[in-house]
């Protein structure tokens, strides 16, 4: 089975909400000095979950980015976790693209590639958090897709894939090709392998262009975008705690019984 | 081409009643409605929602629009989606409401997509802009650290709304609007693959969305042995134990009760975090509670910032001593 995993590289998730600074007036985020950027966990995730069915059924494992720089630095990520190939889509024109440029640039080097019967994302972006990639990529391929995937079985050539609802799982049969997106309870990636770090530093990573991929013009980049940032701003969510001590913590946690009695919290 | 009017919410129905989200949608929609104009119609799809399309009526909307099909647990994203197009293709809406359900997340980007226009997910406040009449989408990002605002460029556009983000609509038994049949008939072609089945886990004593108080445990719990104690606080409260990823990740209780960007939202009344360091991811989910306490030992964790009451400690002393004071409150 041929898979083709999109990863994005974002700034990394566990920095302190201290180190987070954005510039309003450009309305972007300010990437702070010394913290490299990493792969998008969530799309660590779906290359983890291509690396177990490859384990199981064999094929290979294609890793596309897009990305103006850097990009090759979360292929090689996900080649030393164990993916076969890279492809980095980089162009002038593709920068400012919004989620339905982004899956349209995708899905046009998707069919470029050809030969694959799934396509994983993660099931959300670590930095905009909008989660639509995978979606509009399924349609602009005009394919089956499932979101939100926990597990995938492989059943006579179909898929079985288990959906995460809040309050349980959905399964759904889906023939081949088909577009899933990853949620994080298929469990931690797996860290790079020694012989997969030498390997992911030997691969040539090719980069297409607008022009490898005949992508239209019209349809990417800031002029195609759908919608318009108003604002970016970092929320005030503090409350003024009032901290209840005593001899112990025992009774600085007894106090706070009686302090929730007489606020009316319970 | 006909002027975009008026607003579409997705109705859900689970197990006969109108969820609670659905109810947030009215108000919100209700509340747009009167400021944009035009009409504030629902859509239900299922089988025998007379009554509920009724109630929607009371509960702010000026049209219920009824399609039969299949029930939540049988109805395929793909089907829910190209209704919702058909629909909007006839009634030509502004802007189109989904809740961020199981079903409304999924369905909206498809919708969008069949729609060939713009959709933001997850939003926690939709508002129009006084000066200029746009309608304002707010979301959290880079995982709950900021809050964007988005102007859509096309209609209609599609929102999804966040769960316990608003009040839900009160029924006002004066309201007067009309129940719509609609005969929608789907190309099952566009309908890729099968649901095959919905499995929904009994959940243990209250919902998290509809408990009055919640209970959660994080990282600094340790195991699932220490959730035993905060099961028992909740069980005293009458309310709900929740958690954050790493006790889900771990093991230590079922992935269904995480709380936070990746899991349920919650408002309850009175939120007691125990051993939670309060990484934005999880404060997204319950920051929008009335009370907050949090115990913890670390008296640098961030959820201190963000709790009203805070005791620095051992939860494992802690508890207890919470649990034997409020026992004899409750009871006095």
């Amino acid at each position: 089975m041929n898979i083709i995993v999109c990863v994005k590289q974002v700034l990394d998730p566990e920095i302190p909400a201290a180190k987070f600074k954005i510039d309003a007036k450009a309305k972007c985020v300010i990437p702070p000095e010394g913290i490299p950027p990493v792969i998008n966990p969530y799309d660590a995730q779906a290359v983890e979950l291509a690396l177990r069915l490859k384990e199981q059924h064999g094929g290979k494992i294609t890793v596309l980015t897009l990305s103006d720089d850097g990009g090759d630095k979360v292929v090689k990520h996900a080649l030393s976790m164990g993916a076969d190939e890279g492809i980095v889509l980089s162009d002038e024109a593709f920068g400012g693209s919004d989620s339905f440029a982004t899956a349209y640039i995708l899905a046009r080097a998707i069919q470029k590639i050809g030969d694959y019967d799934l396509i994983l994302c993660g099931r959300q972006a670590a930095d905009w958090d909008e989660g639509l990639v995978g979606s509009l990529l399924a349609h602009f391929l005009d394919l089956p897709l499932v979101t939100l995937a926990k597990a995938i079985e492989v059943e006579d050539g179909k898929l079985v894939v288990t959906r995460v609802i809040l309050n349980g799982y959905q399964q759904f049969g889906v023939p081949l090709p088909a577009v899933v997106t990853v949620s994080n309870e298929v469990g931690q990636a797996r860290l790079p392998s020694g012989w997969g770090i030498i390997f992911a530093a030997r691969k040539q990573i090719p980069v297409w262009t607008a022009a490898d991929i005949e992508a239209d013009l019209s349809r990417v980049g800031p002029g195609a975008a759908r919608r318009e940032l108003q604002q970016l701003f970092i929320p005030s969510r503090e409350r003024g705690c009032k901290l209840i001590s005593g001899e112990s913590t025992a009774e600085a946690a007894a106090k706070l019984a009686t302090e929730l009695r007489e606020a009316g919290a319970i | 081409m006909a002027e975009h009017e008026g607003i579409l919410l997705g109705g859900e129905v689970i197990e006969g009643g109108i969820t609670t989200l659905t109810r947030e949608l009215l108000a919100v929609g209700r509340g747009l409605g009167n400021e944009l104009g035009g009409p504030v119609s629902i859509l239900f799809l299922g089988e025998g929602i007379s009554e509920v399309a009724q109630e929607a009526i009371l509960l702010g909307a000026d049209r219920s629009y009824v399609v039969g099909g299949p029930p939540w647990e049988r109805l395929h994203p793909d089907y829910y989606a190209e209704v919702l197009a058909a629909v909007s293709w006839q009634i030509r809406p502004r802007l189109i409401l989904l809740g961020q359900s199981d079903l409304g997340r999924d369905a909206a980007p498809r919708l969008a997509a069949r729609l060939q226009t713009v959709v933001t997910l997850d939003c926690t406040e939709v508002k129009v802009d006084s000066e200029t009449g746009r309608i304002l989408q707010t979301r959290s990002v880079y995982g709950g650290k900021a809050m964007a605002v988005w102007i859509s460029k096309h209609e209609p556009q599609v929102i999804t709304l966040r769960a316990r983000a608003v009040k839900p609509a009160e029924p006002d038994t004066s309201r007067r609007g009309e129940v719509v049949p609609l005969d929608i008939r789907v190309d099952e072609s566009k309908v890729k693959g099968t649901l095959l089945q919905t499995v929904r886990e009994p959940v243990k004593g209250v919902a998290l969305e509809e408990a009055k108080v919640v209970v959660a445990g994080g990282g600094g719990i340790g195991g699932s042995e220490g959730f035993r104690m905060l099961e028992k606080l909740a069980q005293l409260l009458g309310g709900a134990v929740g958690a954050t990823r790493v006790p889900c990740d771990e093991g230590w209780v079922s992935s269904s009760l995480e709380i936070g960007q990746t899991g349920h939202v919650v408002s309850p009344d009175l939120y007691i975090a125990v051993g939670i360091s309060g990484a934005p991811q999880h404060v997204v989910g319950c920051s929008n509670s009335k009370w907050i306490v949090a115990i913890n030992r670390d008296p640098e964790a961030p959820i201190f910032r963000v709790a009203d009451f805070g005791v620095v400690g051992d939860y494992r002393e802690a508890i207890p001593a919470l649990l034997e004071k409020l026992k004899e409150l409750l009871s006095a």
